[in-house]
Order: C-alpha cells, then sequence, then structure tokens
C-alpha cells in the first residue's frame, strides 16, 4: 500500500483498544496485570475500564497458554500469533485480525495512567500519521505502549520486523509518528519490580496528613477555618469530592480553583504528605 | 517601590501617596474603591472582606512587579482593607507614580482590573434586609461576571 493509500484508509480508520496483558511479570514475580492498588480493583479490569471508555471495541493481548486465565477470560481476547516478539507480537496479531482500525495499545503495567492521558491522545490522534503516541518525560523518546497504531503501520511494522528488529520504541521514532507532551507526566511510569509496586502503592494508596484551610462561603459551609485530615485522595480533585460528601458545599470544583503550599495548583496536582490545600471560591475583591 | 498590603483599619491614602513621591516621576495616579450603597438594587448595609492572606500578597507582589514592568511606572503601591466596612468607606487604594500621566493611568487601570481577578479576596455583603451573600458565589452557576460593591 502506498503511503498516500495509508493515509486515506487511516483517515476514516475506526478506533479499537488492545490491552497488552501477554507480558510473563518474570521481575515482579507475580502477575502485573492481578496487582491491585488500595481498594482498587486488579490492575487489568482497571486498565481495560479506562481503555474502554475511549475506543469502540476494547480487547485483552493474551499468551496462548494465558487465554484460560480467569482475570483475562472475562473480557475479549486476542491471542499472540508469535513468540519471542515481545509486546509487538499482540499488536501484530490484533491487526492481522482487524487490518482496517486503529488500534490504541496501552500496557497492563501503567498504574497512574489516568483517562485525561488518554483522551487528550484521542483527540489529538493524526489519523494521516503512522502513529500517535506521547514523548516520554524522562528520555524524550516514543512511548510505545500507550500508543494509538494506524492502519498503514501494519505493513510498515512487518518490513522493520524482517529486519530482525522488533523494538516498537525505535520503530515509532524512525516512523512518521505524532509525538504529544504527556498532560500528566507520571501517567506512563510502569513498574517491573516490587520496589516500583510498593512506591506506586504508598502514592496511590496510603493515607497523606493534609492540612486544609475553608475561606468565605466553604469556611461556612464547612464550619469550620481548617481541619487536618488523613485522606487517601491522590489529587486536590478528588480531596474536595471527598470533602463534599461530608459538608453541604453548594459550589462545584469547576468554579473552584486550588492552591497546594501557598501557590496556584492545577486540580490533577498529585498530592503529598504534608500539603497544605485551599479552595478558592470565585474571588471579589477591590 | 511595589509593594501590596492587608490592613483592618482605615486607608490613610495621604500617607501612601507620599511613598510613591520621586523627582523623576511627574505623574501620579490613584484608584479608590468604595463601598456602595447598593448592589443590582438591593440596598447593602455594610460589606464583610475576608482574604486568603499568604497566596493574596504573593499574587499582589506579582500583579505591581508587572504593571512596572509593562508599563514602565516608576512605583505602585495597592492596600485592600479586609474586616467589616461601612458604606463609603475605602476598601482599596492603588496608587502608581510615574515620569508621565498616560502610564501612570495605564498602569492603575491594570492593577485594580488584575486584583480583582486574580486575589483570593472575598466579599460577604449584608444587605438592608437582613439577608446576607458572598459576590460571585451564592449564585455561582447562572452569574459569572461582574463584581460588585466598589466601583
Amino acid at each position: 500500500m502506498s503511503a498516500v493509500a495509508a493515509a486515506r484508509e487511516a483517515s476514516t480508520a475506526p478506533l479499537y483498544g488492545l490491552l497488552l496483558a501477554g507480558g510473563r511479570s518474570s521481575r515482579m514475580g507475580q502477575d502485573k496485570a492481578a496487582l491491585t492498588y488500595g481498594d482498587g480493583p486488579p490492575q487489568l479490569e482497571r486498565a481495560m475500564a479506562l481503555l474502554a471508555a475511549h475506543v469502540l471495541r476494547a480487547y485483552v493481548s493474551v499468551r496462548p497458554d494465558q487465554a484460560g486465565d480467569p482475570l483475562r477470560a472475562r473480557f475479549a481476547q486476542i491471542v499472540d500469533t508469535h513468540s519471542n516478539l515481545g509486546p509487538i507480537a499482540g499488536l501484530l496479531a490484533a491487526q492481522a485480525l482487524h487490518p482496517q482500525v486503529a488500534w490504541l495499545v496501552v500496557a497492563c503495567d501503567l498504574p497512574l495512567l489516568d483517562a485525561p492521558t488518554l483522551a487528550h491522545l484521542v483527540a489529538a490522534r493524526a489519523t494521516a500519521r503512522i502513529a500517535t503516541a506521547y514523548r516520554s518525560s524522562h528520555d524524550g523518546l516514543p512511548e510505545p505502549l500507550c500508543t494509538i497504531y494506524e492502519p498503514g503501520s501494519r505493513a510498515l511494522l512487518a518490513s522493520y520486523l524482517e529486519g530482525g528488529r522488533n523494538c516498537p520504541r525505535k520503530f515509532l521514532a524512525q516512523s512518521d509518528t505524532l509525538l504529544l507532551a504527556e498532560p500528566n507526566p507520571r501517567a506512563l511510569d510502569n513498574i517491573n519490580t516490587p520496589t516500583e509496586y510498593s512506591a506506586v502503592m504508598s502514592q496511590v494508596s496510603a493515607p497523606k496528613q493534609i492540612t486544609v484551610q475553608y475561606y468565605a462561603l466553604l469556611r461556612e459551609q464547612a464550619g469550620r477555618r481548617a481541619e487536618a485530615l488523613a485522606t487517601s485522595a491522590a489529587t486536590p480533585a478528588q480531596l474536595y469530592a471527598e470533602l463534599a460528601k461530608r459538608y453541604p458545599f453548594t459550589l462545584s470544583a469547576a468554579v473552584l480553583r486550588v492552591a497546594i503550599n501557598n501557590e496556584f495548583r492545577d486540580w490533577a496536582t498529585p498530592l503529598a504528605d504534608g500539603d497544605a490545600v485551599v479552595f478558592i471560591p470565585p474571588v471579589a475583591g477591590g | 517601590m511595589a509593594a501590596f498590603a492587608f490592613t483592618h483599619t482605615a486607608i490613610d491614602t495621604a500617607a501612601l501617596a507620599a511613598q510613591l513621591a520621586d523627582p523623576a516621576c511627574g505623574g501620579y495616579a490613584a484608584f479608590e474603591g468604595w463601598v456602595r450603597d447598593s448592589h443590582e438594587g438591593v440596598r447593602v448595609r455594610r460589606l464583610e472582606y475576608e482574604a486568603f492572606e499568604t497566596l493574596a500578597l504573593r499574587e499582589g507582589e506579582r500583579i505591581l512587579s508587572e504593571a512596572l514592568a509593562r508599563f514602565g511606572v516608576r512605583h505602585a503601591g495597592c492596600v485592600h482593607r479586609l474586616g467589616d466596612l461601612a458604606v463609603g468607606e475605602l476598601a482599596v487604594w492603588v496608587g502608581v507614580s510615574a515620569p508621565h500621566r498616560d502610564e501612570a493611568f495605564r498602569a492603575c487601570r491594570f492593577i485594580i482590573d488584575e486584583i480583582k481577578q486574580r486575589l483570593p479576596i472575598w466579599k460577604k455583603e449584608h444587605y438592608v434586609s437582613g439577608d446576607s451573600g458572598w459576590v460571585n458565589c451564592e449564585r455561582c452557576a447562572t452569574a459569572t461576571s461582574g463584581e460588585p460593591g466598589t466601583a
């Protein structure tokens, strides 16, 4: 297929999702897809829910010997047809099954992956190019395991593999890939070892001591000027949602701003132990 | 000179203006915001101002520095009242001195506009009827513009 024909075909390709859950988790010592964070669901279930919300159909990519695994058997599967190709095997099998669609490929071992990261990728998708991916905040290279592969990538991928190579990161780096900045620089942090797992566990689920100060209408509705609380909220957005269940707040987060440690911050900023948070109602100085 | 401050007592504008004096400046412009006796047709008896002071002071200083850099004025200051204010009282003062009047006027306008937009300061109106309400908050979902009370 010529590049022009590929581009034309890509311009209308529907978007399917593929969750890569065929890894061997050898460094982790247990199946990464089954890991849980806090009181959340197993990682595979969480990732499938995120993925399914952004694509027409979502599949789990598995090795032949994993097809009967109860965790994986609950979802539509695509079974690898190649072995020893690493994560690319999953994409090859998916493209062989549905060559006319674009594939949003996501790895299962990204516990901090969030909906805004997927939504931004889908919204920025460049259908006339080979792929749309994020540029890693760590090394500046493409992140191949949270990427949209257009149908035109299939032929290129085949010739890339014929050359004896199977690194998806290098494939994207040398192809016509649109690279985006990550909205949340930690969203694509993957975990491979028990140490990395416990680091994420403590960030995601351990209660943090946070102080909250209230002003104006929020002060009156909370009935207090300040409080110290233990929360597992990961962001000020989650913390406000938690507090809004406790107090009769009438202001939606959409009209508030948030400050952490005396500076304005984004609602998605990760909360850290000891942070001082202030929710700022619409202002009326002067 | 660029200084932002809060006060719980009456603002002495003459003393503040004197701090902006500079032989290189031929122009001084000031804005005073006073407590008005009505808001959208409702009679107002008094106002109550509250601020997240740490952040407001930082942001206020930033606004004044921006005005110096942007308009080339020599000095800028702002003082905002907090607490209970009666109708007619001075709620906010902005003063700017510059070599010429044009930049002084423009910087003064810029500062008060930015302060109203950016500083975490809230105003509760107490009405003659006995009701009260936080300006811009009680009807947030429907009213998003215009904060009455002063100028």
